[in-house]
């Protein structure tokens, strides 16, 4: 139905575009003054260097523009402990792009426009000036150091993935286009496993290693609950492709690589329940589930109402379906937690013995 | 040497035009193949904004276009991923490479430092056709049963070494790889004969510290090609061998479709490291010669020297040298070392200083000048504000810490459009509007049309572009056929139609583009013979082309490029009555010689 629409436009804006240069060469014509239609002269100038102040206020005006129509739909406060920290580092850096990018943008613009060319004008032979380059050099290494001292520290702490303080030890398994969780279980280790022991026949999806101890008591879903304030250390594999497990709310992110283990680490710090209950989530769930209506009312697809759930998305490129590659993440109080732990079963269980 | 120009040979249609071993002619080889594969390059990205602004929808578009990867008028997730795919290949390496870097070292590199032609016109030669070659596999591998490459435009393995991964790991991937290693060949052929021909054939009193920007950032650029472009065909050539001939370099535990494959040892993050070592490096491979151009172009039409040109060429071998030690700030979630994490951080982040120098500097020549706004000149002034709103955002994506959550989604998407790929394609027409006289006889561009193209195409692609980054902030990964799955990415669909009306926008200004330039090649008024009023050699040959470029001998250089607006101390001009001197000029009594 659209596309009719856009091709008129096309139509249109390149009709209104030959119009427009038509016109702009018969105008010349008539004149008469303006002989040569092919360099610059000083109409040209003045009315490219009005333009260029204009555009400076476009500029200025789709950033006002993003950020208050688009600002609020950006990623709601980070759920865990690292995220403050992160948040803060980000927008420190916004500021800090903010001012130059506000600057920079009307000395270039301004310039283009003040200095539009005129007939006998003399422009100023200004070569060098090693004290001012000497200035926008220093600036930028001192802001910069700053940035990345910042930076180092807390990626540093982020990537620190220890033992201490009893984490939880869960793997996340991908492949061709699901996730998996794994928990250690009762001894919160996980068994070995590789993805030349996966063994459909016998149910052992994720190649775990049944002669190892540990794995008889892991725990294999499909819903990744996680219990709040208690470190979580993820183990990441993959089967086939390269994936990326991706969970922003959280802001974490890491690389499923086939062949080898990747870590990431984090502390959730805000339940499921309690996010809901966020100004900024009630807000949002509200906007989705207006536009959710409509289409609903319009008999279309993906209409039933939403509500929020923190997510795991695949965020590497892994084939056809790769865009719907996701996981609910549930993060619920220890008791809450362990009472779904439990009623869960174990590897060891579901494995199919060997006949 | 005055003989080479007086000797003619008899030229037929296929050594003229088809085989010819003239730089001037390569040079437009280069260019008109860059804009074809450049307009197929933009047809596709109009094909999957469509997707992703009306997801799902019916097209006849699509239906025409894509046939049986349209069944009744919808788009295919698979055919998206090789649109996505092919679209990044093709503008990166085809336009952005071959198409800039081809065009306008080839036709300046003699030009500017007064060389009868390349070091080897025949291996010149060889180099198009190299090109062309490569051009025309990838080109077919479109037409391959399963579809083309489909991976991304980095082929990570295993998705793109495996064909039970997706269609498009099949045939198209084989070709995509073919064509990759063709198209360095060429590119490599085409640089060695860049730095031969700087170094060793510059006309008496050519300096290095009196060579144009233009020939700077082109020579650097093509040292960065040979240092870094034989990885990609090493990373090309492995990644055959694990798909062809059973080989582990980049496989290892595998179990796809229901059994396990024998592949063992081998690791993906090899390929990245790889792929990365060209990958990074290659965004300076397109950015610096757009970059030498608009010094060039800014210089001569606000009638004043760059300002700080011992900066602008230190900035550009510190660019160089810092370029081949960041590639790991595409791998910090790669599931590499965190500590090597840090390191590129740190060496990423460093190569923002001496990015900011050039962009103060082209700033800072504007100021006082008498700006001449040209086509050329617009773009040019174009190019240093995209490079900065692009740019900026690099401090984000180059901190280790705050990649981990914008890494992979449409942030870096905004990012790398707005600082190579439109920064890029602004220098490729500044180039084209400025030197257009040079390449076709004298014959000028219309400069009205160059105007609307301009504008139009200026606030559309920011309008593309910016609020682009606000889609990434809110978490949505690229490379999604459809954002649907997701409901927290319901309320973003009005973002994607507004970038998708100006991405149609932005497509339609290029039609201009593409009249213009094919009018003008054929009934652009002529032009007088030094239109821009510039210094540098290129303008002293005559309108007509001969091979050897000037008729007698060529003309010795006395000074650098950019003595525009030059007085003596009692505020009169060099030259009276004209406020440039070109380079051929020698240095008059009583005239100092400042800034080298």
């Amino acid at each position: 139905m659209t596309t009719p629409l856009i091709l008129a436009v096309l139509v249109l804006v390149a009709i209104a575009v030959w119009q427009l240069a038509k016109i702009f060469e018969l105008s010349q014509l008539s004149t008469g003054k303006k002989s040569d239609a092919t360099i610059a002269n000083d109409d040209d100038n003045k009315y490219n260097g009005y333009l260029l102040f204009a555009f400076l206020v476009f500029i200025y005006g789709i950033t006002i523009f993003s950020f208050s129509k688009y600002g609020k739909m950006v990623l709601p406060m980070p759920a865990s402990e690292h995220g403050v920290d992160y948040d803060r580092l980000m927008w420190i850096s916004f500021a800090i792009i903010f001012i130059v990018q506000t600057i920079t943008q009307f000395l270039l613009h301004y310039f283009g426009y003040k200095y539009r060319g005129e007939k006998g004008k003399k422009a100023l032979f200004y070569a060098d000036n090693d004290k001012l380059e000497l200035i926008w050099t220093i600036i930028p290494v001192i802001t910069l150091a700053a940035l990345i001292l910042y930076g180092l520290y807390s990626w540093t702490n982020i990537m620190d993935i220890n033992e201490e303080g009893d984490p939880l030890v869960v793997e996340l398994y991908a492949q061709q286009f699901n996730w998996t969780a794994r928990y250690g279980g009762e001894d919160n280790v996980l068994g070995d496993a590789s993805a030349r022991l996966i063994d459909i026949d016998k149910a052992n999806i994720l190649g775990i290693d049944e002669s190892d101890p540990n794995a008889v008591d892991d725990i294999i879903v499909k819903e990744l609950h996680l219990p709040v304030g208690r470190k979580v250390n993820f183990y990441m594999r993959s089967q086939d492709v390269l994936h990326s497990a991706y969970m922003p709310h959280f802001r974490a992110q890491m690389n499923c690589v086939p062949g080898m283990v990747t870590q990431f680490s984090f502390t959730p710090t805000v339940t499921t329940e309690e996010m809901r209950l966020q100004p900024e989530i009630i807000d949002k769930v509200k906007r989705t589930n207006k536009i959710r209506a409509e289409r609903a009312a319009a008999g279309e697809e993906n209409s039933d109402p939403w509500e929020f759930d923190y997510v795991l998305l695949c965020n590497k490129i892994c084939g056809k379906s790769h865009y719907n590659m996701q996981m609910k993440i549930i993060v619920e109080s220890e008791k809450d937690f362990q009472k779904w732990l439990d009623s869960q079963k174990t590897f060891g269980e579901t494995v199919i013995a060997v006949p | 040497m005055a003989h080479e120009a007086e000797h003619h040979h008899k030229e037929t249609f296929i050594t003229k035009y088809i085989f010819s071993q003239d730089h001037k002619m390569i040079a437009k080889q280069y260019l008109i193949t860059g804009l074809i594969m450049g307009f197929i390059g933009i047809a596709m990205s109009l094909l999957f904004r469509m997707q992703l602004a009306w997801p799902g929808e019916a097209s006849p578009v699509f239906k025409a276009l894509l046939g049986k990867w349209a069944p009744d008028g919808v788009m295919d997730a698979d055919i998206y991923l090789a649109l996505v795919t092919i679209h990044g290949t093709i503008m990166v390496f085809f336009v952005l490479t071959a198409g800039l870097s081809g065009t306008f070292s080839n036709l300046l590199i003699p030009l500017q430092i007064g060389a009868r032609d390349m070091a080897s016109g025949f291996l010149n030669m060889v180099s198009y056709w190299l090109f062309f070659i490569s051009c025309a596999i990838m080109l077919g591998s479109l037409f391959a049963e399963a579809g083309p490459a489909a991976a991304g435009w980095t082929v990570y393995p295993p998705l793109s070494a495996l064909p039970q991964a997706q269609p498009g790991s099949g045939l198209g991937m084989t070709l995509w790889l073919v064509s990759m290693a063709i198209f360095i060949a060429s590119s490599l052929l085409g640089s060695l004969n860049y730095i031969v021909t700087v170094l060793n054939l510059r006309t008496k009193g050519m300096t290095m510290t009196r060579l144009p920007l233009t020939i700077w950032a082109f020579f650097v650029t093509a040292i960065i090609g040979v240092v870094s472009f034989p990885v990609l065909l090493s990373a090309a050539l492995l990644l055959l061998m694990d798909r062809s001939f059973g080989t582990s370099f980049f496989l290892s535990d595998i179990f796809i479709q229901g059994e396990v494959l024998h592949y063992q040892g081998g690791s993906p993050v090899l390929y990245e490291h790889l792929f990365w070592f060209l990958g990074h490096p290659e965004v300076y491979i397109v950015l610096l010669p757009a970059l030498g151009i608009t010094s060039e172009v800014m210089s001569t039409n606000a009638r004043k020297p760059i300002f700080g040109y011992r900066a602008m060429i230190a900035s550009i071998l510190g660019i160089a040298f810092l370029s081949t030690i960041v590639w790991g700030h595409h791998m910090f979630i790669s599931g590499m070392n965190p500590f090597l994490g840090s390191v590129f951080t740190f060496t990423t982040l460093l190569i923002a200083i001496p990015s900011a120098v050039k962009a103060f500097n082209y700033i800072t020549t504007l100021w006082k000048g008498n700006l001449q706004l040209n086509p050329g000149m617009l773009f040019s002034i174009g190019l240093v504000s995209t490079f900065i709103t692009g740019g900026l955002t690099g401090i984000i994506l180059g901190d280790s810490t705050l990649d981990i959550n914008v890494h992979d989604t449409y942030f870096v998407v905004a990012h790398f459009h707005l600082v190579m790929g439109i920064s890029a394609l602004y220098g490729l027409f500044a180039g084209v509007y400025h030197w257009f006289p040079k390449m076709f006889q004298g014959r000028m561009m219309n400069k009205n049309l160059g105007y609307i193209h301009f504008w139009v195409t200026a606030v559309a692609s920011y309008g593309v572009f910016f609020p682009m980054h606000f889609v990434g902030m809110a978490g949505v990964p690229r490379r999604y056929y459809q954002n649907t799955a997701f409901p927290m990415f319901d309320e973003l669909t009005d973002v994607q139609i507004l970038m998708t009306v100006f991405a149609l926008i932005a497509a339609a200004a290029q039609l201009v583009f593409v009249y213009n330039f094919i009018y003008s090649i054929f009934y652009g008024k002529k032009g007088s013979q030094n239109p821009w009023k510039s210094n540098t050699l290129e303008w002293t040959t005559p309108l007509e082309h001969i091979h050897g470029n000037w008729p007698g001998a060529i003309p010795e250089v006395h000074r650098w490029s950019y003595d525009y607006s030059k007085t003596y101390e009692d505020g009169s001009y060099i030259i009276e009555g004209q406020d440039f001197v070109p380079q051929h000029i020698p240095m008059q009594p009583n005239e100092e010689e400042l800034n080298h």
